[in-house]
């Protein structure tokens, strides 16, 4: 930055979420978590926000670290970038739909920083790995002055930029549950250009197979509503299903109901609902001949 | 110099510029700076169309820190009944438009400018001005802004004697139009719509101003000129130009977007008032609202032809958004819209339509894609209807050497047929195609220019080269100046160094623009190298007693000649050099020249597309530009030129516009949601040379640097046809807009 700031910014970088803790309440609402920075840093440039506290997160080991749970699932710090978790040498072959979601952010440059804890506090719609992170079922772990507690991914937004943890509460890692063969899952986005874009529309399917029949789905869209969408319905009518054109329009069906999209700069409603249809009938083609089809 | 050994004339020599480029030490404006300085900030207007009831600034220049304020009744006023043209531009307007006056014209309207002691504190300031504004209805979009009842923006504009938007109109003809459409077999009409596009230059505008106590002034600016700069601070603030020294920063893009100034009178100001430097620096979001994107327009063309695929009437109107003062490029869109046929009869009209947004100004070619998207579109269809191979169709019309063009010209020796025939031969053209993908070709036109040059061309105590001219570098003037400079002088272009001259170190040379640079800039070096061979030659001959007109000039040496022949050893340049001051003192040479002679650019494009029917999606997945370059000086930047216009109308075609919110603001000022192509959205795009030399430059150089974007949109629009049998007249062809179009029976005959 040129010139100098009007207002003072402190900086802190504890080593202990218990400290990083402390000092995020203490800030009462002023203070802003750094993770990767990729939104924080564009809100504060363009003079959205003006914080007077800044806390980085990335000198706590815990939200640093990934590692494999007891039960065979995996557990992911809130601040790993994308960049770091791709070289990961078995989470992406395990979940290569949140892998591929959260690497469709940005650049190069910007996956080097970006994490999925960043992406899912922004509390927008079109974040891509939130509706992968909720087809795959992860859930959050959070701690706060009032403690520690677990919530599934699609409880964390409620609106645009509006989350549901309380005052003081950080975001500590994703976890991820254990995956039975036969399962796998994929993201697509629709963008007008090729990268370096938001989604118009984003669409997550997890799913498992067994015997050509699908016996597990998650499906979630993302900017279509002022919410990531776990959209129920349209795994009903996956599971049971060889996945045929019957069950895949009627999971589509149930994706284009699921829509309560706006009209802005970035797509229309007419669009976009059609567009989700599209989405999922192509994810789950993928995310099924990932899982083997069989 | 009639016989070229071309040991540098197209070859792609090792840019001068490169090396600074990739490690950052090229210096852009916003990388100078003084101690001293200060920072200057614009506050904007958040309305569209308002009175400016008063503005108070007593808050802002309380302030600490705050060291100068700068309202429109510091920049020197032009009445509105007093044209005070400079170049495409006009100061009437320009003083308007760089500080609103009566009126808030567009959201991003300069209202009033601070310079503090840092940009907080300017920015702070800004927002402690108050300013009471009157906000009046507004009209953002042509079709809004003709209505009959739309709101005025100029009361002193009229059209057919009434109060009016349209500002100005322009009419082409030739034969007789209604004979011409009456011979005709097939007549196709349709009305066209293209929306404004920025520029994108990377670098913002950006400058530092330092106003002496003495009054003299020095300008660092980026800017495609130097002069220019010069002149337009010079008329807008009241200072002589003679006091005024504009030194062009390396630049950073400007595609046409830098031939007018935004931000340098206001930092004049406010170092004059302060008596400190002064720096702005715009950021993107200020160049989205308030710098100059081209026209958006609207266009109806018609065209007739006679059974056998003869073009017997064309007739084109189109309407060009100015923004808030007028000034479209009408000239471009009627100008070149029909150029590259053999018409007989053509009625060709062009209207300037001001209204509320930014000020347009010159981008690539200005107007004339405009016009070409309109025209290759409507033949592309009439080829159709005639069952005529579009290339067939445009061959059969093509101009050529003695047609008469209806915008005046009557051509020379020009290379279109054969960027036409060298497309029909080209393996592309009978590349297989899959479902929905589809091909399409078009042709385009730019006039190109001549004007003011300036040359120095100086040679060193140690026998190497320096040569200067005046035109900051866009498109590689640097590298191919070098290249001719080498030729000419027979050596090796390393050891010459081309610079660019700042407005107190070389002559008047009008600004970078219009494809003029090479063409002007390689005739006033190759007379001035000319000259210095000649003094050379004199020296040599001094040295060895003979006449001058005994000594040649080959392959960087002197050697006697004639009589003389075999009596001396030659002397190389080194040599030459060294005895310079014992034969007659410095050897160098400057011409300066009113260049003319530069024909028309002409251009045909294929392009193949594929469609994702179910997201609307169009992507280019193969492209080739045939352009006739005259002479590729610099083969390397010929095809970047060709590879980057052809990049800019395919963002131009499928997804780029701005978008308004409902109080006419600007909604998408950003590169993140005004979207400009990425590079993985394309494919390698070819650029097939065709080379038929300008007969009228020393080298044979054609401009080469807009042409290449004319044809594009067209090429893109009829490729999409092929592929899903579905016409799109709107730009851009967005993925909402395609898929909207595309119904089932339509898809059902595609496949």
């Amino acid at each position: 930055m040129t010139g100098s700031l009007m207002t003072d910014i402190r900086y802190l970088a504890p080593h202990t979420l218990d400290e990083a803790v402390s000092a995020y309440a203490d800030a009462a609402g002023a203070a802003r978590i750094l993770a990767g920075g990729t939104d924080l840093l564009v809100q504060m440039r363009s003079g959205m926000i003006s914080p007077g506290l800044i806390l980085d997160i990335k000198k706590i080991s815990e939200l640093t670290e990934i590692s494999e749970t007891p039960e065979g699932g995996f557990r992911v710090g809130a601040a790993v970038s994308g960049a770091v978790l791709a070289e990961h040498p078995t989470f992406g072959k395990v979940w290569p739909g949140v892998l591929e979601a959260l690497n469709l952010i940005g650049s190069t440059q910007i996956q080097g920083r970006a994490s999925a804890g960043g992406n899912l506090c922004n509390g927008s719609p079109a974040g891509d790995s939130v509706p992968a992170m909720i087809a795959a079922g992860a859930t959050v772990t959070v701690q706060g002055p009032g403690g520690r507690r677990d919530i599934p991914v699609e409880a964390v937004p409620v609106g645009p930029g509006r989350t549901n943890l309380a005052p003081g509460e950080i975001l500590v890692s994703f976890t991820l549950p254990p995956r039975a063969p036969g399962s796998s899952d994929a993201y697509l986005r629709m963008i007008p250009r090729t990268e370096m874009d938001i989604a118009v529309v984003g669409c997550g399917v997890n799913l498992s197979m067994k015997d050509g029949v699908c016996t597990a789905a998650r499906v979630a869209l993302g900017a279509v509503a002022p919410t990531v969408v776990l959209v129920e319905d349209a795994a009903k009518a996956l599971i049971g299903s060889k996945l045929d054109d019957a069950a895949l329009e009627a999971a589509a069906t149930a994706c284009r109901a699921a829509c309560h999209p706006i009209d802005d700069k970035r797509g229309t409603i007419v669009y976009r609902t059609k567009v989700a249809g599209v989405l999922l009938k192509r994810t789950a083609g993928i995310a099924a001949d990932r899982a083997g089809r069989s | 110099m009639n016989e070229m050994t071309n040991s540098w004339i197209g070859k792609s020599t090792i840019r001068p510029d490169g090396a600074d480029k990739v490690t950052g030490r090229a210096a852009y404006a916003a990388d100078t700076n003084m101690p001293g300085m200060i920072w200057g900030k614009v506050l904007r207007s958040p309305h569209p169309h308002a009175r400016i009831i008063s503005i108070d600034t007593s808050k802002a220049e309380a302030l600490a820190g705050v060291k100068a304020v700068v309202t429109a009744k510091d920049i020197v006023d032009f009445p509105v009944d007093t044209p005070v043209p400079l170049g495409i531009q006009d100061m009437r307007w320009m003083c308007r438009n760089v500080m609103a006056r009566e009126k808030a014209l567009f959201h991003g309207h300069p209202i009033a400018a601070v310079a503090a002691t840092t940009e907080a504190i300017a920015a702070e300031a800004c927002k402690l001005i108050e300013v009471d504004y009157e906000v009046l209805p507004w009209a953002i979009e042509i079709e809004d802004a003709i209505k009959p009842d739309a709101p005025i923006l100029h009361d002193f504009i009229q059209f057919e004697g009434k109060p009016s938007n349209i500002a100005g109109t322009l009419e082409h003809k030739l034969g007789d139009i209604d004979a011409g459409f009456a011979k005709a077999d097939v007549v196709i009409e349709r009305d066209f719509n293209t929306r404004p596009i920025h520029q994108g230059y990377i670098e913002n505008h950006a400058c530092l101003v330092s106003v002496a106590s003495d009054g003299r002034t020095t300008i660092w600016s980026s800017s495609q000129g130097q002069f220019m700069v010069r002149a337009m601070t010079s008329f807008l603030t009241g200072l002589p130009q003679s006091d005024i020294r504009a030194i062009p920063a390396e630049i950073g893009g400007g595609f046409g977007g830098k031939t007018i100034i935004y931000l340098e009178p206001l930092a004049t100001i406010l170092s004059k008032k302060s008596g400190r430097p002064v720096k702005m620096v715009m950021t993107r979001e200020e160049v989205m609202r308030a710098t100059g994107p081209t026209s958006g327009s609207m266009s109806t063309v018609r065209i007739g032809a006679t059974k056998d695929g003869k073009i017997v009437a064309a007739q084109g109107v189109f309407y060009l958004q100015a923004g808030a003062l007028p000034g479209s490029p009408i000239r471009g869109a009627a100008g070149c819209a029909f150029a590259p046929y053999d018409i007989p009869n053509v009625v060709s009209r062009g209207f300037d339509v001001v209204s509320n947004r930014s000020k347009v100004a010159a981008y690539r070619a200005p107007g004339a894609p405009i016009g070409a998207h309109a025209v290759e579109c409507v033949l592309d269809e009439l080829a159709e209807a005639l069952n005529i191979d579009p290339l067939d169709l445009r061959i059969r019309n093509a101009a050529r050497e003695g047609t008469k063009a209806a915008h005046g010209p009557v051509y020379p020796r020009i290379g279109l047929l054969e960027t036409m025939e060298a497309a029909k031969a080209h393996p592309h053209y009978k590349a297989p195609l899959g479902k929905f993908q589809g091909r399409g070709v078009a042709s385009g036109y730019w006039f190109n220019a001549g004007g003011e040059s300036s040359a120095q061309v100086n040679i060193t105590e140690d026998g190497n080269v320096v040569v200067t001219t005046g035109h900051p570098d866009v498109g590689g003037s640097r590298a191919a100046i070098a290249n001719i400079a080498a030729e000419l002088l027979g050596i090796d272009y390393r050891r010459v160094s081309v610079l660019i001259g700042d407005t107190a170190t070389i002559g008047y040379s009008n600004l970078t623009g219009g494809s003029r640079v090479l063409f002007a800039s390689a005739m006033v070096v190759t007379q001035s190298a000319e000259q210095v061979i000649g003094q050379l030659k004199a020296r040599a001959a001094k040295l060895w007693g003979i006449e001058a007109d005994a000594v040649v000039w080959e392959n960087g040496e002197a050697r006697p000649s004639g009589d003389h022949t075999g009596n001396f050893p030659t002397m190389t340049l080194a040599e030459i050099a060294a005895k310079a001051t014992a034969t007659g003192g410095p050897i160098g040479a400057g011409v300066q020249l009113n260049t003319t002679g530069a024909e028309g650019g002409f251009s045909t494009h294929i392009c193949d597309v594929e469609v994702d029917v179910d997201l609307g999606i169009v992507r280019v997945i193969r492209y080739t530009s045939f352009q006739d370059v005259g002479r590729a000086i610099h083969p390397a930047y010929v095809e970047g030129q060709i590879q980057g216009g052809a990049v800019q109308g395919i963002g131009w075609a499928l997804n780029e516009e701005y978008i308004y919110n409902a109080k006419g603001q600007v909604d998408n000022p950003s590169f993140l949601d005004y979207r400009m192509p990425v590079c993985s959205d394309m494919p390698m795009l070819d650029a097939v040379m065709i080379e038929i030399p300008n007969p009228k430059h020393p080298q044979g150089v054609r401009g080469v640097g807009e042409v290449p974007l004319v044809p594009v949109m067209a090429a893109v629009a009829n490729a999409i046809h092929d592929a899903v049998g579905k016409r799109f007249f709107s730009l851009p062809m967005s993925p909402p807009k395609v898929l909207e179009g595309l119904d089932e029976g339509t898809l059902q005959a595609a496949e």
